[in-house]
């Protein structure tokens, strides 16, 4: 069967590879921040830890775990190369068209969520750790525990 | 590519369907979706329209329209004998013994919400059991978690076994010693396809002093639905899964259970008289359908069910098998695939599987490009999800406009969904 053009351009070979190969992918023990994230359109859920270098404000790392379609791991693996070594506060302030901008391939409203949810997750997180802006309308969280 | 289907296999007896005859009453099949043919595949989630529910309904407000119920001149008068013919057609359709036990509602989950809060919340207290399945969509589990949590009440589940369909040996212990108030589960699962035993449940909600439920917004539309036979004391459809508009569904009750009841809501149209000290209830249907009716999709769901009968509700549960019979065969060829599930004989017109461990999301949107179009993700079927070990699944569901080419066309998107992941 011949592949469609949209399809190539959505499932491009940089997604696929940021898919395949997550960077940034596990568990921080003993986190700086950390939030966890979910889409209820599909169920997927992301985790995300942060630690901070000495200053307490430069982020020094930044893992997540979870599950999720190709576009939100593609995503949030491209966020966590993004984020490292920037500060708090920038984070905060990172428009979505930065991240998308990086993603590359045009994307419907549904896959517009899975795309953010693990830089709604990351503000959530710095948040709770920073004070911290939350991201506007916290867009697919089911639950929100901010204590 | 697995064997294309052959006309050879289908069916051509006197009950059968012509599904490619039928197609040409649907105009939404008269349109390519990037550039391919639409194979729609997601019934389960909506059905699609035919001519002649859309016809009835323009008509209706063309000639007919006026709120019903109240005025005295000739187009109320109209749209009430519409609108009333249409609960008529309901009636016959689920065989109920009268009219005024048929209450219209905006869609399945409120006809389940209305019992468990006017039925629940004088019926329900700590000690009493509300029993559902693992296999319900959260339109009759959520309301259930709630009621209950507000009365005191438990909430138990009969549980699956590992073909998807419920283990009813477990029955009496579900209940314990606690005291079953409302046993509630679906007559097929929207997720696996599976058939439940509803006459035999209702039987053992009876024989603990329950009440049954039944949710039939998936069995409705693809099995002939008799509340008397089944023995139950309320069931529930969706119009806009079995051809008619979104809008205007039904819940069914008995009478005596009905009378007994508070409202749901209250306001206009759902009164006798109205005192600044009290307010009294109308008569059934009307003491549950506060304010203005959903009129003109009312007229759409009776003529959605003349347009299911004349084709035949047997025709198309049989058409429906076939298709999951094809479906799990071309299905089970393709690689890596997992499928979820009764075997054929057992189920409705639904295949619900994942693809290696492919996100369904992904599946769904390479398919979409190739003008297929199925549902990814929970399908409002959280525990079940849960129990399955699963986030989400793909689920392909099927109508009696449904062809098997369409499922060819499936199959064909997952060999190229696995190329782009390979």
């Amino acid at each position: 069967m011949s592949t469609d053009p949209g399809l190539e351009s959505l499932y491009r070979e940089v997604i696929l590879d940021h898919y395949k190969n997550p960077r940034g992918h596990g568990v921080i023990e003993d986190a700086d921040a950390e939030a966890e994230g979910q889409n209820p359109l599909c169920g997927d859920e992301v985790s995300i830890f942060v630690t901070f270098g000495e200053d307490g404000e430069t982020i020094d790392d930044v893992k997540f775990s979870g599950r999720g379609c190709a576009i939100s791991q593609a995503a949030t693996s491209m966020l966590m190369e993004m984020t490292k070594g920037r500060t708090a506060d920038e984070v905060a302030a990172l428009d979505k068209d930065e991240l998308l901008a990086e993603i590359g391939v045009p994307l419907t409203p549904v896959r517009l969520k899975c795309a953010m949810l693990g830089l709604t997750t990351l503000k959530v997180a710095l948040h709770k750790a920073k004070g911290t802006p939350l991201p506007d309308g916290l867009a697919g969280f089911d639950e929100l525990d901010l204590s | 590519m697995g064997p294309r289907y052959h006309q050879s296999m289908a069916v051509s007896a006197g009950t059968k369907l012509d599904a490619q005859t039928l197609r040409r009453d649907f105009p939404i099949f008269e349109q390519e979706i990037h550039g391919k043919p639409l194979a729609f595949l997601d019934s389960a989630a909506s059905s699609q329209k035919p001519r002649q529910v859309l016809d009835a309904m323009t008509e209706f407000y063309e000639t007919s329209y006026a709120n019903v119920h109240r005025g005295v001149y000739v187009l109320a008068e109209r749209a009430t004998e519409a609108l009333e013919h249409a609960r008529d057609r309901v009636r016959a359709f689920l065989n109920a013994p009268e009219a005024r036990e048929v209450i219209f509602t905006r869609n399945a989950t409120e006809g389940i919400n209305l019992v468990a809060y006017a039925w629940g919340l004088s019926n329900l207290g700590p000690g009493d059991l509300v029993v559902v399945t693992e296999l319900e969509h959260h339109s009759n589990f959520v309301p259930w978690q709630f009621i209950a949590s507000k009365t005191g009440a438990e909430l138990r589940m009969i549980p699956l076994d590992d073909q998807g369909e419920l283990d009813l040996s477990v029955l009496d212990s579900v209940a314990g010693d606690g005291r079953v108030k409302v046993v509630a589960t679906n007559l097929i699962s929207n997720s696996l396809g599976t058939i439940n035993p509803v006459a035999k449940l209702a039987e053992w909600a009876h024989a603990q002093g329950a009440i049954y439920l039944c949710d039939a917004a998936q069995g409705a539309p693809h099995t002939k639905v008799d509340v008397q036979a089944l023995g139950v004391d309320f069931l529930a459809i969706s119009g806009h899964k079995m051809c008619g508009p979104s809008g205007a569904s039904a819940l069914w009750g008995r009478a005596e259970l009905l009378q007994a009841m508070d409202p749901f809501m209250t306001g206009g149209h759902m009164i006798n008289s109205v005192r600044l000290e009290k307010t009294t209830w109308g008569e059934l249907p009307h003491k549950f359908e506060a304010g203005t009716a959903p009129m003109a999709e009312a007229v759409g769901l009776g003529a959605a069910i003349d347009y299911l009968e004349s084709v035949g509700l047997d025709a198309i549960e049989a058409h429906e098998h076939e298709l999951a019979a094809y479906a799990l065969g071309r299905l089970a060829d393709v690689p890596g695939i997992k499928l979820y599930g009764p075997p054929a004989e057992r189920r409705a017109g639904i295949v619900s599987f994942n693809l290696e461990d492919i996100h369904p999301h992904d599946v769904a949107q390479i398919l979409d490009l190739q003008g297929v179009a199925i549902r990814a993700g929970h399908h409002c079927c959280q525990p079940l999800m849960q129990k399955l070990g699963v986030a989400a699944t793909n689920r392909a569901s099927f109508y009696l406009y449904t062809i098997p080419e369409e499922i060819d066309q499936l199959v064909d998107g997952l060999h190229a969904v696995r190329k782009v992941f390979a």
